[in-house]
């Protein structure tokens, strides 16, 4: 479903991806974890044509995202839905209007069938009753719900999910583990699921990609990354904070900085 | 100073900038087709960017025609000719008061609400989301809102020219003791339709340079709360800059035929 090959990425002169391999297979939940900072989110930018990397391929539904017109693109995305870490909904919108929003953008089907359609993907995700309540009016995990049904709404075959759980308690992260399990199994829609979350994710992903310095460190499926050998591995799963991925920030040495013989 | 980086920063930074508002404007006129299309998107923004100024519009026309009212008297008296205070009055408001305070206050008032709006959505992952819904913000925000900017401004010109001359009758023949018929009568045959153009087409300059500058400076705000912040001071400081050039080029261009 996404195959990305040999993907290399910066900005500036800042390297984020120097040879980046993934695939991500029909029907599956795809986990891309990875410290703070390693380009989970911007390696989701570009499987979706946001940005370009500056080499390798990338492959969404068989065809080159790299390259394609703005044309294409759109054509592409139209076959898969995201889900952003905040919800993104349109703020001037109700949560019926912001679900209806991709039916009324690409279709033209009559309004009582709109109105069906979001009422059953609200119905889904719970929130049919806050149909009419405004993007402001709800929780942070009730908008993540709300921007899931609109995701859904098109019936996309790729569902791709930035960081869903982060600044949820136990309950709306516990609904939305079982939305997103939910979507992948009844409804067959591949996923991609962005976040660091090691728990969350072994209930539900089939397969985890472990991304640290611009590579892909460990892949496989989450009893696999528990059991493997690396270090890097083990202190991201073990949440250890010094190892590999180190604590502090790159600096000059502690004490001569604070006698005054390192740069301020 | 560096002399290379004295040459990028004052001559080919603003070129650039310039280059960038070009394209912006290509694009946005590009989507202005499809954006007429659906009527209903721009009359909200017609709404939002005219009817919501239209009482900061009304009182400032007021207040600026009532001093137009007493400064034309106090001059037009040195001379014994403070009948002709019509003409004066409406001359100055058609011309140039008129479109060029609209202007400004609408640059103040609707310029900076469109750049945080923008910019907001920006910031929020909106814009983003949109594209990813496959639906061009382009033609889904920016291209209303410019267009609705675009055609209120000329409105509230208008609105502000009326109620302008109402304040220099109000002062100059109710407070003054201007004749009422000489004020008027010397307005209706003085007053040329090619006044009245030039009022219109300033308008209109003006009312797309505004709404390009604050829909251009949304869009591209950093998204972050200082980044819309200095979008929206950007969007004034440079609109005001831009209507008293644009103002003077086209008062120089009328004068000039």
């Amino acid at each position: 479903m996404v195959r990305v090959t040999d993907l290399h990425y910066g900005v500036g002169e800042r390297r984020i991806f120097s040879g980046l391999d993934i695939e991500v297979p029909k029907g599956s939940i795809t986990a891309f974890m990875g410290p703070s900072g390693t380009g989970k989110t911007t390696l989701l930018r570009l499987i979706t044509g946001q940005v370009e990397p500056v080499s390798g391929s990338i492959e969404v539904f068989g065809e080159a995202v790299v390259g394609m017109r703005k044309a294409g693109i759109f054509a592409l995305r139209r076959r898969m839905g995201m889900l952003f870490q905040n919800g993104a909904l349109l703020t001037d919108l109700s949560v019926f209007e912001n679900v209806a929003f991709p039916l009324r953008e690409h279709t033209d089907l009559p309004e009582p069938l709109v109105r069906q359609l979001v009422l059953t993907k609200l119905h889904a995700v719970g929130l049919r009753g806050a149909a009419s309540l405004m993007p402001g009016e709800l929780s942070g995990g009730m908008a993540r719900r709300v921007a899931l049904a609109r995701a859904i709404v098109m019936d996309p075959e790729l569902l791709i999910y930035d960081e869903p759980f982060v600044g949820l308690d136990p309950i709306s992260m516990g609904v939305i583990v079982r939305l997103i399990r939910q979507m992948n199994e009844a409804l067959g829609i591949t996923s991609i699921v962005v976040s660091h979350d090691v728990d969350e994710l072994s209930l539900i992903a089939h397969r985890s990609y472990l991304i640290s310095e611009g590579r892909v460190v460990a892949s496989g499926s989450p009893e696999e990354l528990r059991n493997s050998p690396e270090e890097v591995v083990r202190q991201f799963i073990g949440g250890h904070p010094d190892g590999p991925v180190p604590f502090h920030y790159p600096a000059p040495d502690y004490f001569d900085e604070l006698l005054g013989r390192g740069k301020p | 100073m560096n002399p290379r980086g004295w040459v990028e920063g004052t001559l080919i930074a603003p070129l650039r900038r310039i280059g960038a508002v070009g394209i912006f404007l290509v694009q946005l006129l590009m989507q202005a087709g499809p954006a007429l299309a659906r009527p209903r998107l721009v009359v909200q923004q017609v709404y939002n960017a005219g009817a919501r100024s239209l009482i900061i519009i009304m009182l400032c026309g007021l207040f600026v025609g009532m001093v137009l009212g007493l400064q034309g008297f106090d001059l037009l008296q040195r001379f014994g000719s403070e009948d002709a205070l019509g003409v004066a009055a409406a001359l100055g408001l058609l011309k140039e008061l008129g479109p060029v305070v609209a202007a400004l206050l609408f640059a103040g008032r609707a310029g900076t609400s469109l750049t945080s709006e923008i910019g907001l959505m920006r910031a929020t992952d909106q814009l983003t989301a949109m594209a990813m819904m496959a639906v061009d913000p382009l033609r889904h925000v920016v291209a209303p809102r410019f267009l609705g900017g675009v055609i209120a401004l000329p409105l509230l010109v208008a609105v502000f020219n009326l109620i302008g001359l109402f304040g220099a009758q109000l002062v100059g023949v109710q407070l003054m003791g201007v004749d009422t018929g000489a004020f008027w009568s010397q307005m209706q045959a003085a007053v040329e339709l090619s006044d009245v153009m030039e009022g219109v087409i300033k308008s209109v300059v003006f009312g797309v340079a505004c709404s390009l500058v604050a829909v251009y400076e949304g869009y591209h705000a950093a998204p972050t709360a200082e980044g819309v912040g200095l979008a929206t001071t950007r969007t004034v400081v440079t609109s005001s800059v831009l209507i008293l050039l644009l103002d003077y080029i086209l008062t120089a261009a009328f004068l000039g035929n």
